[in-house]
C-alpha cells in the first residue's frame, strides 16, 4: 500500500516544511478553504473516518456536535498524550511528519470555526516537543497559521502544551482538566467536551493519528477514502508492533489487516523461531488473545467479535517464553500507579488486584487467588467515570480467561492447605 | 524565589491561553528547569505570579510523576520498565544500575551524579529497552550498551 501517514519520513530533512510542501504537503488547506466549513464536516462524515485513539468514535459526527454549539469561541486539542503502553504509532508523525498533523489541525480549526488550537503532548516526547515547536514557527512564517491564513482573512492559532506524566491524561476530559492547570481526572459525562470542553466551550478532542488522516480525506476525496480498509472503519491505520517479532515498528497498513499478517507477513514472524504464546492486540488496555484469535481483521468491528478491542492497534507478542502473570502484574502496577484516585472501585480495587497478583507470582498465592481476583475485578467493571478501572479488570479477567494454567502453576501448595485448614 | 528569566517566561506563557490557570503546568516546568525540582518556596512563588491558590498548585504539581518533590543528581535516568521492555530485559538494567552505581529506583546516587526514577512507558516499545537520561533518548538497550552511555555523563 502507498504510504500516506508516514510519507516521506524516511528523509532525513522530512520535518522541514519546504520538503513537505514538495511531497505535496499543504496543498489539501487551499483545497478545504474553498469549501464551506460544513462541506468539509460532511466530506469528513462520509469518508467513514473512525477516531484513532481507541474509542473510534466517528469524526465527522463529533466535529458536526462541536459546529452546532452556538457557543464561542471554539477549540480544537491534538491528544498527543500517547501512554497506552505498546503504543507509539504516533511518535513517527509527531517526530517525523508534524506538518501533517499541523495541516490536519488547520483544516479541523476552519471546519469548526475554531481559531485556537492545541497539542497536548506527553512529557515523556521532549523531543518531539522541540520539533514541534519549529514546525509550527514554520508554517506561521508561511502564512499557514496566523490572524490571516493565506490571505483569505481566517484565524487559526496553534500552541504545544507539554504534560507532565500521567496516563489518565490520555482520557479526553482528563487532558481537558490538565490543559486548564488541574490535576488530571476525568469528568463524569455528559456533558460532552463537545458541547463543554476546554473552559466550558465547545472542544474537539482529537487523536494525533486521526488529524493526520485529514489531509489524505481533503486530497482523495471521501468517497475514494472510505474504500480503503474495512468497509465499516475504512483508512490507512498505523500498527505499533513489540515485543518478540523479528522486525518490530510501526507499519502503515490499511485498517482491517488480520493479526497473522501484521505479525507473519509484515513483522516477519516470532523471533528465534520460537512459538507464539498469545498477543495483545491493542495497547495494555485491552484484552489479551490466544493464538487461534489471529487471524481477526484489527479493526474496531471485529476484534470486539473476537473477545478484545483495536484499541491504539498497539500490538505486543509474547512468544512461548514469557510468563504471563508476571505480565498480567506488571500490567496491574501500571494500572495502580496510573488510577486518578477519584473513583474508589479503581483506586482500590486495582491496588489489591495489584497485590494478590504479587503473591501469586512470589509464589504464596493460595487456590482461591484466582477466584478471588475475578471477584475483585467484578466490583470494579462499571463502577467508575472513566475506562480505566474497567480496563484494568477486564484485563485480570481476559489473562485469566485465555492463560489460567499461567497462574496455577505459581499457586503455592501449602499456602492452599493452610487455606482449607482455616476454613 | 524565582528568577527574573523565570517571571519572564512565565508571563510569556500566559499569553498563549485565555486563562492564567491554564499556564500552570508550562510554569512548573520553567522552574523545574531552573532548580531541577520543586521547592515548596517556587511552587508557592507560582502560585503567586499565576493567582492560583498554594494548595491548588501542590496538589497539582504532586499528581503528576515527572515533577520533583526533591532535589535530584545532576543526571536523571528515566528507565522504562513496562511490559514491552519487561520482557526485552529492562529488570536486568535495573539490577545493572543498583550493582554498578548504587542506584535505586526513586533515589540519587551518593556523589551526586544519577538520579534513577522507573518510568511507564516512554513509547519506544519497538525498540525497547529504552530510556531517558535528562532529555537525551536511547533506545535496544544492553546490559554494556547502558553503562557505556551513562559513561558520558558525568
Amino acid at each position: 500500500m502507498e504510504k500516506f501517514l508516514l510519507k516521506n519520513i524516511d528523509n532525513p530533512n522530512s520535518t522541514d516544511i519546504n520538503e513537505y510542501i514538495s511531497v505535496g504537503g499543504y496543498k489539501a488547506i487551499s483545497k478545504a478553504l474553498e469549501m464551506k466549513p460544513a462541506d468539509v464536516i460532511d466530506e469528513v462524515k462520509r469518508s467513514g473516518l473512525r477516531g484513532r485513539g481507541g474509542a473510534g468514535f466517528p469524526t465527522g459526527m463529533k466535529w458536526s456536535f462541536a459546529a452546532a454549539d452556538p457557543k464561542k469561541p471554539k477549540f480544537i486539542l491534538c491528544n498527543a498524550d500517547e501512554g497506552e503502553p505498546g503504543t507509539f504509532k504516533d511518535r513517527p508523525i509527531l517526530e517525523k511528519n508534524p506538518h501533517l498533523l499541523i495541516e490536519g489541525m488547520i483544516i479541523s480549526g476552519y471546519a469548526l470555526q475554531a481559531e485556537y488550537g492545541y497539542i497536548y503532548l506527553r512529557g515523556e516526547y521532549p523531543r518531539a516537543k522541540d520539533i514541534l515547536k519549529d514546525a509550527i514557527k514554520q508554517a506561521h512564517d508561511k502564512g499557514y497559521l496566523g490572524d490571516n491564513i493565506l490571505g483569505k482573512g481566517i484565524r487559526f492559532h496553534l500552541h504545544v502544551h507539554q504534560g507532565a506524566g500521567a496516563y489518565i491524561c490520555g482520557e479526553e476530559t482528563a487532558l481537558i482538566e490538565s490543559l486548564e492547570g488541574r490535576r488530571g481526572q476525568p469528568r463524569i459525562k455528559p456533558p460532552f467536551p463537545v458541547n463543554e470542553g476546554f473552559l466550558s466551550k465547545p472542544t474537539v478532542v482529537n487523536n494525533v493519528e486521526t488529524l493526520a488522516n485529514i489531509p489524505y480525506i481533503m486530497e482523495i476525496g471521501a468517497e475514494a477514502y472510505s474504500k480503503i480498509g474495512s468497509p465499516d472503519c475504512p483508512g490507512p491505520k498505523l500498527y505499533s508492533i513489540s515485543g518478540h517479532v523479528k522486525n518490530p515498528g510501526v507499519y502503515e497498513l490499511p485498517m482491517g489487516t488480520t493479526l497473522r499478517d501484521i505479525i507473519y507477513a509484515h513483522c516477519g514472524g516470532i523471533r528465534d523461531n520460537k512459538k507464539l504464546k498469545a498477543v495483545i492486540p491493542g495497547g495494555i488496555s485491552t484484552p489479551i488473545l490466544s493464538p487461534d484469535k489471529i487471524d481477526c481483521p484489527m479493526d474496531f468491528v471485529n476484534m470486539p467479535k473476537h473477545g478484545s478491542m483495536l484499541g491504539s492497534g498497539a500490538v505486543m507478542v509474547f512468544d512461548e517464553t514469557v510468563d504471563l502473570a508476571k505480565v498480567c502484574l506488571r500490567a496491574m502496577k501500571f494500572f495502580e500507579h496510573e488510577s486518578c484516585g477519584k473513583c474508589t472501585p479503581c483506586r482500590e480495587g486495582v491496588g489489591w488486584m495489584r497485590a494478590i497478583l504479587e503473591r501469586i507470582c512470589n509464589g504464596s498465592g493460595n487456590e482461591k487467588d484466582i477466584e478471588l481476583l475475578t471477584e475483585v475485578s467484578k466490583n470494579i467493571i462499571g463502577k467508575t467515570f472513566c475506562p480505566l478501572g474497567d480496563s484494568a479488570a477486564s484485563v485480570v479477567q481476559s489473562f485469566i480467561k485465555n492463560f489460567r494454567q499461567e497462574f496455577e502453576q505459581h499457586i503455592s501448595k501449602e499456602a492452599s492447605k493452610e487455606i482449607k485448614a482455616a476454613a | 524565589m524565582l528568577s527574573e528569566k523565570a517571571v519572564v517566561e512565565i508571563n510569556q506563557i500566559k499569553g498563549r491561553y485565555h486563562d492564567a490557570r491554564s499556564s500552570l503546568l508550562p510554569a512548573l516546568y520553567v522552574v523545574q528547569r531552573e532548580h531541577g525540582w520543586l521547592s515548596p518556596d517556587a511552587v508557592e512563588a507560582v502560585g503567586d505570579l499565576l493567582n492560583v491558590p498554594k494548595a491548588a498548585v501542590k496538589g497539582v504539581s504532586t499528581f503528576y510523576s515527572m515533577f520533583r518533590h526533591k532535589p535530584m543528581g545532576r543526571h536523571l535516568i528515566q528507565l522504562c520498565t513496562n511490559v514491552a521492555c519487561m520482557i526485552m530485559g529492562a529488570e536486568r538494567l535495573v539490577d545493572i544500575l543498583k550493582s554498578r552505581y548504587g542506584l535505586e529506583p526513586n533515589s540519587t546516587t551518593s556523589d551526586g551524579r544519577f538520579s534513577l526514577v522507573i518510568m511507564e512507558c516512554i513509547g519506544a516499545c519497538g525498540t525497547a529497552p529504552a530510556m531517558l537520561v535528562d532529555t537525551d533518548f536511547y533506545d535496544n538497550l544492553t546490559e554494556q550498551g547502558i553503562v557505556d552511555i551513562l559513561e558520558n555523563y558525568k
